[in-house]
C-alpha cells in the first residue's frame, strides 16, 4: 500500500474485467491522442483527420465491409497467437506463417490439377499444413536446442519473406504477368466468393470465427488445452504433473502456425488471385495481430473483437493514404502507440485507487506480489 | 601475393557491412547484461538512419548526423525503459512496439527524402601507422570510415569496462541478481536506465552509420532486419564485447558472400542466408552446453522492490 496525497493505493491480485476493459480502453484512447500529434506534425489538422476516418469507415457500408475485410487475417493470426501466448511461447512469427500458407494455396491452385469442389478445401488444407510445419520448426528448437522462440520465428519470418520473393522472380514467376514479378492468376475455381460489392471473402471469415470458438473449446474443455494452461502458467507445476513440454509445445505451434496459414491462404484466394510481393500479401497482419492477442489476453472469443479494432485501424490507414494524402505508415505507428500504452497500463490495472480514510498512513507491507 | 589481396578484400568487406551489427550489438549486449532485452533495435536503427540523414543533409557534416542519431536512439531506447524499468512491461512486447513505432515513424517522415543521396558522405580513412603492419593492417586499419575503427576500439574499451572495473561488476551484477544488488545499495532502476539507453544510442550510431557511411542515401527500410540479427548475435556472442567483433564480421561476411554469389544463386536466396545462419548458430550454441549459456540471470525479468 502506497499514498501520495489523498489516494491510497493498494495492490489486488487479479484485476476485475470491468478494470481490464476500462484501462484497455483508456490506454487506446490516449494512444489516439498522441498520434494527434504526429497528424499535426504532418500539417494535418487531427480532429478533421479523426473525424474524415470515423466517416469513411464507420460511416458508410463500404467502410464496415473493409474493417471486416481487414479483420479476417487478424482474426486467424490473432487466435493462433492467443493460443501460442496461452503456452507462453512468443510466436512473432506469424508473418512468415501466414506467408507459408499463400505460398502452399498459390501451389496448390497452380500446380496441382485438381477439379473444382475439392480445389478451395485443398488449398485449405495444404496452407494449414504448410503453416503448421513452419510453426512447428521454432518449438523444435526451443525444445530440442534451446533456441529463445523469439529469435527464431523472426528469422523464419525473413526466410519466408525471401522465400516468397524468390518463387515470384524465380520458378513461379508468371508467363502472362510481362515480366512483372507475380505468379499466374489463379483459376476460377480456387477464387473465394465474396459477399457481393465488397472485397469481403465470408468463406474465410466463416473459417476464422470457427476457428475462434473451437480453439476457445479445446483451451476449457481438452486435455491438450488443460496442458498448455499449465505449462503457461507455471513450468514447476506442469514438469511435477508430468506432462510434456515437448508434446505441448509442438501441438501448440502445429495449431498456431496452421490457423495462421489459413489467413494467408484467404488473402491469396480472396483477394489477390495470385502470389505477389510478401509486403502486398500481408501488410504486417502477422506482427498487428500480436496486439490483437495481447489486447484479448488470450482469449481466442475477445480476439473476434480486438481483430475488429485494429481492422478499424488499417481501414483507417487506407482513408488517411487516399483522402489525406498521407503514408499508409501511419498505421505502423498507430499500432506501436497503441501497444506502448497497453502494457503501460498494465501496472495500473495491479493498483485499486481509493481516497484515504482520515489519519490513514503507510501501514507497512503490501499485499501480496501479483507476479 | 594474391591471396593476399583476396582476403584484405573479402575481411574489408565484412568488416564494413559488420559495423553497423558490431555497434548496436555491443549496446545491445549492455542493455541485457543488466537484464533488459531490447527487441527495438531494428526500430531504434531506422530511427537514428533517418534522422542521421537528414540532418546530415541539412547540416551538410555528416558528423553532426551521427551524433544527432546517436541521441535519438538514446531516446527511442529512454522511452522502452520507461516502458520495462518503471512500468514493469513486458520486455518482449515493449521491444516489438518499438520497431512497430519506429519503422512507421521514419517511413511517414521520410517519405518526402526518399532515394535522396546524400550530399557530403562519411569520408574513409586511413590510419598511419597501424595500416603498415602486414596483412593485418591493409585488412583493418585502411579504407574504412572513422566508425569502424572506434567501433573495434569500442569493443575492447566495453569489454575492460564490463569484466576489469567496478562498473562492470554493477551492471553484471543487476542483470544476474538484482536483489541481491539492490540490498548492497546499487540503484538497480538507474543502472538499468543507464545501460538501455547507452544501448539505444549505439543502436542509433549503427543507423547513422548505415544512411551517412555505407550507403550515403535515405531508402525507407534500409536496415532490412538487421536490428533482428543483433539481437541473435547477442545471444552469439555469449553477452561479451570482445567476441562481438567475431560475431559481427562472421554475419559481415556472410553479406558479403550474399553479394559476391550473385549470378550463382538467386539473389533472393543468398538474402535469407544470413536469417538461416542465425538460427543454425544457435542451435549449435544450444546444443554445446547446458541451457542459455552464461546468460545474465535476471534477463528479461523485471525488478519490483521488496519482493522475491
Amino acid at each position: 500500500m502506497k499514498r501520495f496525497g489523498p489516494f491510497v493505493f493498494e495492490r489486488r491480485l487479479a484485476p476485475s474485467r470491468t478494470t481490464v476493459i476500462g484501462v484497455s480502453v483508456a490506454a487506446v484512447a490516449l494512444a489516439l491522442l498522441v498520434s494527434a500529434l504526429i497528424f499535426w506534425g504532418y500539417g494535418v489538422n487531427p480532429w478533421k483527420a479523426y473525424v474524415a476516418i470515423a466517416q469513411e469507415t464507420l460511416g458508410s457500408r463500404h467502410g464496415l465491409m473493409e474493417i471486416i475485410r481487414r479483420a479476417i487475417p487478424l482474426i486467424l493470426c490473432g487466435v493462433g497467437l492467443a493460443l501460442a501466448f496461452r503456452a507462453r511461447f512468443w510466436n512473432i512469427g506469424a508473418e512468415g506463417q501466414v506467408l507459408a500458407g499463400a505460398v502452399a494455396a498459390s501451389g496448390i491452385a497452380l500446380f496441382s490439377g485438381i477439379l473444382a469442389p475439392w480445389l478451395l478445401p485443398a488449398m485449405f488444407g495444404g496452407g494449414f499444413l504448410a503453416g503448421a510445419l513452419w510453426g512447428a520448426v521454432p518449438a523444435l528448437l526451443r525444445v530440442r536446442f534451446a533456441v529463445n522462440e523469439v529469435i527464431s520465428t523472426l528469422m523464419m519470418n525473413y526466410i519466408m519473406i525471401y522465400i516468397v520473393e524468390w518463387l515470384i522472380h524465380g520458378p513461379w514467376k508468371g508467363a502472362t504477368m510481362r515480366g512483372f514479378a507475380y505468379s499466374d492468376f489463379f483459376p476460377d475455381a480456387a477464387k473465394l466468393a465474396l459477399i457481393p460489392g465488397t472485397r469481403v471473402h465470408w468463406p474465410t471469415l466463416v473459417v476464422g470465427v470457427a476457428a475462434a470458438v473451437v480453439v476457445a473449446a479445446l483451451l476449457a474443455r481438452t486435455r491438450l488445452g488443460y496442458e498448455i494452461r499449465v505449462v503457461g502458467q507455471s513450468t514447476d507445476a506442469a514438469r511435477y504433473a508430468g506432462i510434456s513440454f515437448f508434446k505441448v509445445m509442438v501441438w501448440t505451434m502445429l495449431l498456431s502456425g496452421g490457423l495462421a496459414a489459413l489467413a494467408g491462404v484467404g488473402e491469396v484466394a480472396g483477394i489477390h488471385y495470385r502470389l505477389r510481393s510478401p509486403t502486398h500479401i500481408s501488410l504486417g497482419y502477422g506482427y498487428t495481430s500480436i496486439i490483437v492477442a495481447w489486447l484479448a489476453r488470450g482469449s481466442p472469443l475477445a480476439v473476434i473483437l480486438t481483430a475488429l479494432l485494429f481492422g478499424l485501424i488499417f481501414a483507417a490507414g487506407d482513408t488517411v493514404r487516399v483522402v489525406l494524402q498521407m503514408p499508409f505508415q501511419i498505421v505502423s505507428v498507430l499500432n506501436g502507440l497503441i501497444l506502448f500504452f497497453l502494457i503501460g497500463s498494465e501496472l495500473l490495472m495491479q493498483w485499486r485507487v481509493r481516497i484515504a480514510a482520515k489519519g490513514e498512513r503507510w501501514t507497512g507491507r503490501a499485499g501480496s506480489s501479483g507476479s | 601475393m594474391d591471396w593476399q589481396g583476396w582476403l584484405v578484400g573479402i575481411v574489408g568487406r565484412a568488416l564494413a557491412f559488420g559495423t553497423p551489427l558490431l555497434w548496436a550489438t555491443l549496446g545491445e549486449v549492455y542493455a541485457e547484461r543488466s537484464g533488459v532485452v531490447n527487441l527495438g533495435v531494428e526500430g531504434m536503427m531506422i530511427l537514428g538512419a533517418f534522422s542521421a540523414f537528414a540532418v546530415a543533409q541539412t547540416a551538410g557534416h555528416p558528423g553532426v548526423g551521427v551524433l544527432v542519431g546517436a541521441v535519438v536512439g538514446g531516446a527511442a531506447a529512454l522511452l522502452h525503459a520507461v516502458m520495462t524499468v518503471t512500468l514493469r512491461a513486458n520486455q518482449y512486447v515493449s521491444g516489438l512496439a518499438l520497431t512497430l513505432f519506429g519503422l512507421g515513424l521514419a517511413g511517414l517522415v521520410g517519405r518526402g527524402w526518399e532515394g535522396t543521396p546524400l550530399r557530403q558522405a562519411l569520408p574513409p580513412v586511413t590510419i598511419p601507422g597501424l595500416s603498415e603492419i602486414p596483412l593485418l593492417g591493409p585488412m583493418l586499419f585502411q579504407g574504412q570510415t572513422v566508425l569502424t575503427y572506434v567501433g573495434l576500439f569500442l569493443a575492447v574499451v566495453l569489454w575492460l569496462l564490463l569484466w576489469k572495473t567496478r562498473w562492470g561488476v554493477v551492471v553484471r551484477s543487476v542483470g544476474e541478481s538484482p536483489a541481491t544488488a539492490d540490498a548492497l545499495g546499487i540503484n538497480v532502476f538507474r543502472v538499468r536506465y543507464l545501460a538501455v539507453v547507452f544501448g539505444g544510442t549505439l543502436a542509433g550510431i549503427a543507423g547513422a552509420y548505415l544512411s551517412v557511411a555505407y550507403r550515403p542515401a535515405w531508402t525507407e527500410g534500409m536496415t532490412a532486419g538487421m536490428g533482428w540479427i543483433v539481437i541473435a548475435l547477442a545471444i552469439f556472442a555469449g553477452w561479451d564485447p570482445l567476441r562481438t567483433v567475431g560475431g559481427a564480421l562472421f554475419f559481415g561476411a556472410l553479406y558479403h558472400l550474399s553479394f559476391r554469389l550473385q549470378g550463382l544463386v538467386a539473389p533472393e536466396l543468398l538474402k535469407l542466408m544470413p536469417y538461416a545462419s542465425a538460427i543454425l548458430v544457435l542451435a549449435l550454441v544450444g546444443l554445446r552446453s547446458v541451457r542459455r549459456r552464461g546468460a545474465p540471470s535476471a534477463l528479461g525479468l523485471p525488478y519490483t522492490r521488496g519482493e522475491r
